[in-house]
């Protein structure tokens, strides 16, 4: 901790020496024109919610009664330096929150300097390179993740179209950091930017490459663990026309870790992305296999925690809660996913486009397991496993046939309505020994516009399986009284839950005001406990009842 | 750890109680330069747009640093491929963007924030919308941050003649476009927007 307080000191030192630098100009030159301290930015966000205890839907007893998550933002620039904080406070932390998020602190702070060709950070930032299958760090608030390497980081750009970055830190953990080092390296190259032969040519072709190790002692009694692990990946974009294409490889040396039980098995990635597009017409292609690529700056990490790489899940991202109720979370372990879509506008003015013309979308996605299989006898090695590189497994993991058409109808009414048909294997991505859920889904989104800024919105919205709790349907009704207030009142209820008794309604009304970028929300109701995924990562939620507040603001 | 094993390092060892104290100064010290700097800043209208590095559709790095109109007002729209409020949002501006700019001269940047798993997308999207704007991908969220839009979008930003953020807003409703032209008509005035 002693080294975060450090930091801060130095920090504010730094800009207290920037900020008298200026005054001592100021008094020198008295036209506030021409004083320029630099600027000061952020934005703030609060979650609070009060809890009142239901044991028919399970949501239990808290404490407290009252829990609060707080964020605080502060960035300050000036010319080439940016500077800034995060202040948070889990006071305590929401229910379902990672419970590793208690009491407050800074656990982000960095500051930057840029001059042309070369940047440099140090302390906490976040990075990307390529697709993410080597390293991503990200803030997912909602899932309670944060991943912020806390280091050194220098980005390079030698000469026209090369762009080259390097970095080395330990990942954020909660309040800490965690206990493995992470160094990264990548390089790109624009051709068409850094060769003038390709500038005007219409292929566009981009290059990429990464290497990320992790370093972390080994401090097992009887395996020997490899202290350092290597993942390396190339990727390359190529754009012609209207058509697209991209892929990224990534291979990672033996990283025995609890996510894959200790195995010494290497892993790889492949992604593949594929697209072409015309205006009103388009179609995409994308696929991925994954085998053993878990990757971790704690090999002991779960959930959430101290993940290095990214692997996207390609699935379609659903908004409406019922197309969201069974989510699929990549597996890092190991599957084969792809999804195409397609989208098609009716023009205006046709006999099927009407006057402002229909939109449809179609969405076929999948993942499979691999086809794998298991070392019998002797595994000197401690392989595991051996995988058919070109096979398919034969168990289903996740499905999604998804139709929607979206029409204006007039000025005043418009819509969507939509069909999807999913399996999700629960077993696999949520509680093993779990049936496969097979659902069906229909969504209406109807939105009537009263005045220029005035609308009511219905949505409704059924699902039907004979798996886990049966049939559900959820209705809400959104009054958007003026471009500052709006009033939503919901119902999702399991109508169809085999056993009569736990037919439960979970009802939800809002209250929101926002106003330039200030928003406040007021609701009160159950929440039913569900899963909640962005990508590969997921979070469960337990059931709850009672009020919530939530604040936004920028500045 | 490039402070491991100064002098410093070791007399703060022994010193947690300072530290402690310590904490608070230097937050309070942070905030007020702060607040002073901002309190400064004022004299003009906003703040430029921060430099970050995001992607264009055809996979080209592109800094925001760069992002101009000749002097006349810009819209910065941060939207995703997944949320159903901005691509109305964009759609409805699309309907009347010819005629906003005959009249204000103004340039839209959609910036999707779109992650991996949908990045590749966002061009697709655009363009069976018909959406005749400067698109980039902010993959990582980093250009996101640096213009501190929560966890909101759609998040619209008016950007004046010389650059400057003058206002800003999250959410979108039916007919909000209508107010996001009264805002851009008195920017391209030269009128100092209050609210």
């Amino acid at each position: 901790m002693r080294k975060i307080y450090l930091k801060s000191i130095t920090l504010t030192a730094f800009i207290t020496a920037v900020l008298y630098s200026n005054s001592s100009v100021a008094q020198l030159n008295l036209n506030p024109n021409n004083l320029n301290l630099g600027e000061v930015h952020g934005n703030f966000e609060a979650n609070a919610q009060y809890y009142i205890p239901d044991s028919t839907i399970g949501a239990a007893e808290v404490p407290e009664k009252m829990l609060v998550n707080g964020y605080a933002n502060i960035i300050y620039t000036k010319g080439k330096f940016t500077a800034g904080i995060r202040y948070e406070s889990y006071l305590n932390g929401l229910q379902g929150y990672p419970s590793g998020f208690k009491g407050t602190g800074i656990p982000y702070r960095f500051a930057t300097y840029k001059a042309d060709e070369l940047e440099v950070t140090v302390g906490s930032f976040y990075e990307q390179f390529g697709n993410g299958l080597t390293i991503r760090c990200y803030e997912q608030r909602s899932l309670g993740l944060d991943n912020a390497l806390d280091g050194i980081r220098l980005k390079y750009k030698p000469f026209k179209g090369v762009y080259l970055k390097g970095l080395v830190g330990k990942q954020r953990s909660f309040f800490t950091t965690g206990p493995g080092l992470v160094r990264g390296f990548d390089g790109e190259i624009q051709l068409n930017e850094a060769f003038a032969k390709l500038a005007d040519k219409k292929t566009v072709i981009t290059l990429g490459g990464s290497f990320v190790s992790k370093f972390q002692t080994d401090a097992d009694p009887t395996l020997v663990l490899p202290q350092n692990v290597g993942n390396s990946a190339g990727r390359f974009s190529i754009t012609r026309n209207n058509f697209q294409m991209n892929g990224e490889y990534a291979y990672k040396i033996n990283d025995p870790s609890q996510d894959n039980g200790f195995n010494y098995k290497y892993g790889d990635a492949i992604l593949l992305q594929a697209n072409y597009a015309v205006k009103g017409f388009a179609i995409s292609l994308n696929g991925s296999r994954i085998d053993n690529m878990s990757f971790r700056s704690d090999r002991t990490a779960q959930l959430t925690n101290l993940l290095i790489n990214y692997v996207p899940a390609l699935s379609k991202q659903h908004t409406y809660s019922l197309l969201a109720f069974y989510p699929y979370a990549s597996q890092a372990r190991g599957e084969i996913e792809y999804s195409t879509e397609v989208k098609y506008k009716i023009k205006k003015e046709t006999a099927l486009g009407g006057k402002y013309g229909t939109e449809i979308t179609i969405n076929y996605s999948g993942a499979n397991s691999l086809d794998t299989t298991r070392i019998k006898g002797e595994d000197r090695g401690h392989l595991g496993y051996t995988s058919n590189y070109l096979g398919v497994g034969k168990e289903v993991y996740f499905r999604d046939l998804y139709i929607e058409i979206t029409k204006k109808i007039n000025k005043t009414w418009k819509g969507s309505l939509i069909y999807a048909h999913q399996i999700y294997n629960k077993s696999i991505i949520q509680k093993p020994g779990s049936p496969s859920i097979h659902s069906n889904i229909v969504v209406a989104d109807i939105t009537y516009k009263l005045k220029p800024t005035s609308a009511l919105r219905l949505e409704l919205q059924n699902l039907q399986t004979k798996q886990d709790h049966q049939d559900w349907a959820y209705v809400l009704l959104e009054y958007t009284i003026n471009e500052n207030w709006f009033i939503a009142a919901g119902d999702q209820y399991n109508y169809g839950n085999e056993h009569v008794k736990e037919r439960y309604h979970y009802y939800l009304v809002n209250v929101g005001y926002a106003k330039k970028a200030n928003r406040i929300t007021l609701s009160y109701g159950k929440q039913r406990e569900g899963i909640f995924c962005v990508g590969g990562v997921c979070r469960n939620v337990p059931a709850s009842n009672g009020f919530s507040l939530s604040i936004t603001s920028s500045f | 750890m490039f402070f491991e094993h100064t002098t410093a390092d070791l007399f703060f060892y022994y010193s947690f109680n300072f530290i402690a104290h310590m904490k608070k100064i230097v937050l309070g010290l942070f905030l007020i330069t702060g607040l002073t700097a901002a309190t400064i800043a004022q004299n003009s209208e906003g703040r430029i747009i921060p430099s970050v590095d995001v992607k264009t559709i055809d996979g080209k790095t592109f800094n925001t640093g760069k992002i101009a109109n000749d002097g006349k007002p810009m819209i910065i729209d941060f939207w995703a491929t997944w949320c159903k409020p901005c691509k109305k949002e964009l759609d409805a501006i699309s309907e009347v963007y010819a005629d906003w700019q005959k009249e204000t001269g103004v340039k839209l940047i959609a910036i999707s924030i779109d992650e991996a798993r949908s990045s590749a997308k966002v061009g697709p999207d655009a363009k069976t919308h018909g959406w005749n704007y400067e698109i980039y991908i902010d993959e990582n969220s980093d250009f996101k941050r640096a213009m501190n839009v929560g966890e909101v979008v759609p998040h619209v930003f008016i950007v004046n003649g010389k650059g400057e953020i003058v206002w800003h807003h999250e959410g979108f409703v039916d007919g909000g476009e209508d107010h996001i032209y009264e805002i851009l008509k008195k920017v391209a005035a030269g009128e100092k927007i209050t609210e």
